[in-house]
This record gives C-alpha cells, structure tokens and sequence, in this order.
C-alpha cells in the first residue's frame, strides 16, 4: 500500500468499493478500523462531533452479506464516509455544532445521504463544523476546536473543517460538507484536499439545515478529483422533496475525466490576484498557471469588475436570509428550550442560551438590513450587486471556458488569528463567495505546499451545470501538477 | 467624528425583534462590531445600480410544482419527538394568553 497517498489504508473511494465488491476487502473490516482511527486521530483533531459505530458496522456487515449472497452491493460498497453535522441523518444526531440544536436526532435522512446508504457508502461519522455553518476557521463550533492535520495550532478553515481534516488525515477517502460562500472549497484548500461545489440546485438540500437557501449547496471533500466525481454524480439530481433542485440530468463524471488541456481555454480574472494576497499563495497559484500554459491549455485574460464588491454583497444576503431561517429556533418544535414564564420570554432565553456569538452577530445583522427603512439599502442594493456579479461571469465564459483562481487569500491561518475581527474572517471568503452568488461550481484542488509545509488551492469555475467540463479540466490540471506527495504529519496509517 | 453606522439603542431594538436579549457589555461590543461590519459594507452604494434586476436566485427556475395527491408523512409521534416537551401528539408551549 502506497503511503503518500490519502485515504484508509491508502486507498480511494473507488479502490475500496471495487475491492470489497470483488470481495478482496470486507467492509466490516475497514468499518472497524475507520472506527478506530475515528476515536483515536479523529478526536486529537477534533474532527468529529459523533462516530457512528453501531449503525456503521450494522451497515458495512450488510454490505458483506450482499457480497457474499452474489447481491450488487452498490458503487460506493463499503467506502466509510463522514458527514458533516449539519446534514441531517435518521436516528443520530444532527446538531449543526450548535447548542441550540445539541440533542436533535433527525427521523429522516437527508437526500444526499439516503443516495449514499443506497449505494452502498457506510455512514460512520458527523463531522465538526462552525456552527450553522457561519465560519471560515471551525473555530465558531459550540463544542470543540477542530485543528488542521498539516500543523495542529492552525485552523482546518471552514464551514466544514471537520469534513476537511476527516479527509486530510486519511481517516475516511471522503465526505460531505455544505457551502454557503466557499465552506467546502476553503477547508479543503487549507488542508491539502479536493472540494467541490457543484452549481446551485445540483444536488437536493433536503435534510441540509438552512442557512442562506439563496446561496447554500451540499458538496464533496476527496481526496483526488475522480473521487469528488464519483460521489458527486451519486448525490447529483433532481429531488421531488426540494423544490429548488434543478431537473437536469446528471451526467457520469467519472466516465468523462479523461482528455487534456489543449482544448480548454482558461480564463485568468486579475482582479484575483490583489494586493495583500499572501505572497506564497500567489508564487503557488501563478506556477500552476504557467504549467498549464506550458502543457498547452491556453490561458486568456478576461475581467470580473466587480469582484471587490462580492464581500459586502455576500454577507447583505447571507446574513439576512440566515437571520429569516434561524427564526425557527424558538424552543417549542426542538432543541433547547430555556424554561420560562411566557412563550416570548421562551423565546428570547432559548435563543440568547442556544445560539453562539458568531451566529448571533449574523441574526443581528441580517435583521437589521430586513428591519423596516434598511430593506432597499441594503439587501435590495446587494441584489442588484449580485446581478452585476453574475453578468462578470457571462462574460468571462464567453471568452473561456472554466475561470482559473486562488481559492483562499491564505494558507491555514493560526488558531485564534482572527476570532477577534470578525471582518477580517470574512474576508477569507473573498475568491469563493462569487461562485455561490452566481450559483456556479466550482472545485479546489492542491497546487503546492506553502513554505514547503502547509497547502494551498488552486480553484477551478464553471459555468452552470458544466460540472463535467469542470471535473475534466480539473483531473487534467491534477495530473499535470502531479502527484504532490502531500500527506500531513498527522494522518491515519 | 463620523456619525456611527449604528447605535446602541438601534443594537438594542434590533435585539428585541430577532427575540434575542444582551447585557450591556455585550451591546457594546456589537454596536462596535455591527459598526465596523457595516461601515466597510457602504461600499457597496457607490455602485450605480440604476435599472439593474435583483438577483433573488442563481438559476431561473420557475415555481415547481408536483400533484397535489397524499403520500406518505412522518407519523405524529416521530414528528413530535424532538419537542422539548409535549402532550398526546402536541407541541407544548408555556401559557400564551
């Protein structure tokens, strides 16, 4: 077994069900050992709020039996996945790293994750996340901090930190995690990992707790692009229980990773490459660009003008949509309830005890730019804006066909680095919020080693619903840069 | 001085329609926070944004609908299961009127 690679006991999603399918690996053998590295690395990095070892080795020995009894166990057969807490799963509990919702056992499934179990993926983990997904560091998750497996006193970024430092680490091939303006992307820059946001209304948010619904899409941390792939075209599609999934057909992205650069054009947006972008990131970014260049990808500049307005625009609509979709918590339906002699004064203490400073900030924010003299200032103004945003792209993907980026500002930032300046976290979503504003996919995928010791992304932008040009280009640059040899100091063995 | 972007009596009605409650040290530290936030936020309203449509969703998806016939549901009791308390099959809330 190859030992710089990721994934349990070196292998990929795709490696472990082809195995257990041909009955080379038993599922409840790698079961326990996920388990195991689970319980042991996984809680030195904090990188889980709950394992799942009943339910997962109930699951992974069924997956046996169909092997042995000649039944298709399913394409994921046996591959342990992680998922992040705020993706609900029936009979465990689903909590959004939050205290408000800290005993919530879901009685359903999410989508995303009844498409998982159907085709054979075993369910062993919920994974560490800011708390409703308000975040760029884990760092707002009411339970524990969750640390980066390429150097422990660093964040793992977020929303989904837990998803990204579960893959990193080599404790699961692959997870789920959500974004809502570069949650999955940016954890996965900073802990070396591919994550990919696929277009908006791709795959169905029912079962995924609300945050911004304008704005929010499941998506998949892997440890290669083919992996992302696989999982992706198994969660992909329409979903009668969520209106808002798009009725595309999905297409098999793993089957059409194959081709090369010399038929794609990239575009290169210079309002990307700004002043105050860490001087590594830029040395890191720009050589990929000259490799692909070098390979024959042919690289066009193109403008997004009104990039620096995306910040501003972004947290306008994410926090205002947050602050209508976090009414719900009231303590009368579930979660916590502070008892009280009024319903209202039920209300305000549940909600001041359960919801943590991050989350509270956001709900006041986004119910001041609702409340009554601010609407058209604010949120109407960030709409248009948004507009504007969307337009930039049109244009760029009339001169290209996949926009070529940073995905983070940074590498991995020190734990505690910015929890005092809650402006300057959001500026960690600066080169991914664009994508959930025009609903485009998106995937980041490592491009080097800052300082030879912590990762950094190269982002990939499609154009809706291009997710297998994108897929292509992206395993294409990922071959290109080559096997990095990029394997944390902390990772499961 | 610049006029503030907020003040602290706005931070405190602000409070009291998102049902949340702060002390005074924590009105504070948000009229400071929300200030800044918002001071930087300005930006965007120098943009001209005459004639431009709002963007309430990424993809133009028209309402979708499916056939109003009844299917399955969770069962009363499953759906009530997570209250923090409840009364044969209801929700129970401290007294209203």
């Amino acid at each position: 077994m190859e030992s710089d690679v990721f994934g349990p006991a070196g292998l990929r999603a795709r490696e472990i069900a082809s195995a257990v399918r041909g009955g080379r690996l038993r599922a409840a053998d790698l079961c326990r050992r996920t388990i195991d590295a689970a319980r042991g690395l996984g809680e030195a990095l904090g990188a889980f709020n709950s394992v799942l070892a009943d339910s997962a080795m109930a699951c992974a020995q069924e997956i046996d039996r169909r092997v042995v009894s000649g039944e298709d166990p399913g394409p994921l057969a046996g591959v342990p996945l992680a998922i992040k807490d705020n993706i609900c799963t029936r009979g465990s509990r689903t909590t959004c790293s939050s205290r408000i919702l800290e005993d919530f056992v879901p009685p359903y499934d999410a989508t995303a994750v009844t498409r998982l179990r159907a085709a054979g993926g075993v369910i062993v983990a919920k994974t560490n996340m800011d708390e409703f997904a308000m975040g760029s560091s884990n760092e707002n998750s009411a339970f524990r901090l969750c640390r980066n497996p390429w150097d422990i006193e660093r964040v793992p970024g977020g929303s989904s930190g837990g998803s990204a430092a579960a893959v990193a680490s080599g404790i699961v091939p692959a997870a789920l995690g959500s974004e809502t303006g570069g949650s999955v992307r940016q954890p996965a820059s900073l802990c070396g990992i591919v994550g990919v946001k696929p277009t908006y209304g791709r795959v169905s948010r029912y079962g995924l707790v609300a945050f911004a619904s304008s704005l929010d899409q499941i998506g998949v941390l892997a440890a290669d692009v083919a992996d992302a792939a696989l999982i992706l075209s198994i969660i992909a599609g329409h979903d009668p229980l969520d209106s808002t999934s798009a009725p595309e057909p999905v297409e098999p992205y793993v089957s059409l990773l194959s081709g090369d650069l010399r038929s794609v054009t990239f575009g290169l947006p210079d309002e990307y490459f700004v002043s105050g972008m860490d001087p590594e990131v830029e040395r890191l970014v720009k050589g990929a660009v000259e490799r692909i260049g070098g390979a024959g990808g042919r690289i066009v500049p193109v403008s997004l003008p009104h990039t620096r307005f995306a910040i501003p625009t972004y947290y306008l609509i994410a926090t205002a949509e947050a602050s209508s979709n976090l009414a719900r918590y009231d303590g009368v339906r579930y979660g916590l309830r502070e008892p009280s002699r009024t319903l209202e004064e039920m209300y305000r203490r549940t909600r001041s005890a359960g919801f943590g400073a991050e989350v509270r900030r956001r709900i006041m924010l986004g119910t001041y730019v609702l409340s009554a003299g601010y609407y058209d200032a604010y949120y109407l103004k960030a709409q248009k804006v948004r507009t504007l945003l969307r337009r930039d792209f049109e244009e760029a993907f009339r001169k290209s066909d996949i926009i070529l980026t940073p995905t983070s500002p940074t590498p991995a930032f020190r734990l505690g680095e910015k929890t005092e300046a809650p402006l300057e976290m959001y500026l960690s979503d600066i080169f991914t919020a664009t994508a959930n504003l025009a609903g485009l996919p998106a995937i980041s995928i490592p491009c080097g080693l800052a300082s030879g010791r912590l990762p950094v992304g190269l982002q990939l932008i499609g154009d809706h619903f291009q997710e297998p040009a994108l897929f292509k280009a992206a395993a294409a640059v990922e071959a290109l840069l080559g096997p990095t040899g990029m394997r944390p100091p902390l990772a499961a063995t | 001085m610049p006029e503030p972007m907020i003040t602290a009596a706005q931070v405190r009605h602000i409070a009291s329609l998102a049902q949340l409650e702060f002390d005074e040290e924590q009105i504070e530290l948000f009229t400071r926070q929300l200030g800044s936030i918002l001071a930087y936020f300005e930006q965007i309203r120098e943009l001209d944004t005459e004639g431009v449509e709002p963007t309430s969703h990424a993809l133009d998806l028209v309402n979708a609908f499916r056939p109003d016939a009844p299917r399955p549901s969770l069962p009363p009791e499953a759906a009530v299961a997570n209250a923090p308390e409840q009364e044969s099959g209801h929700f129970k809330v401290p007294q209203v009127i």
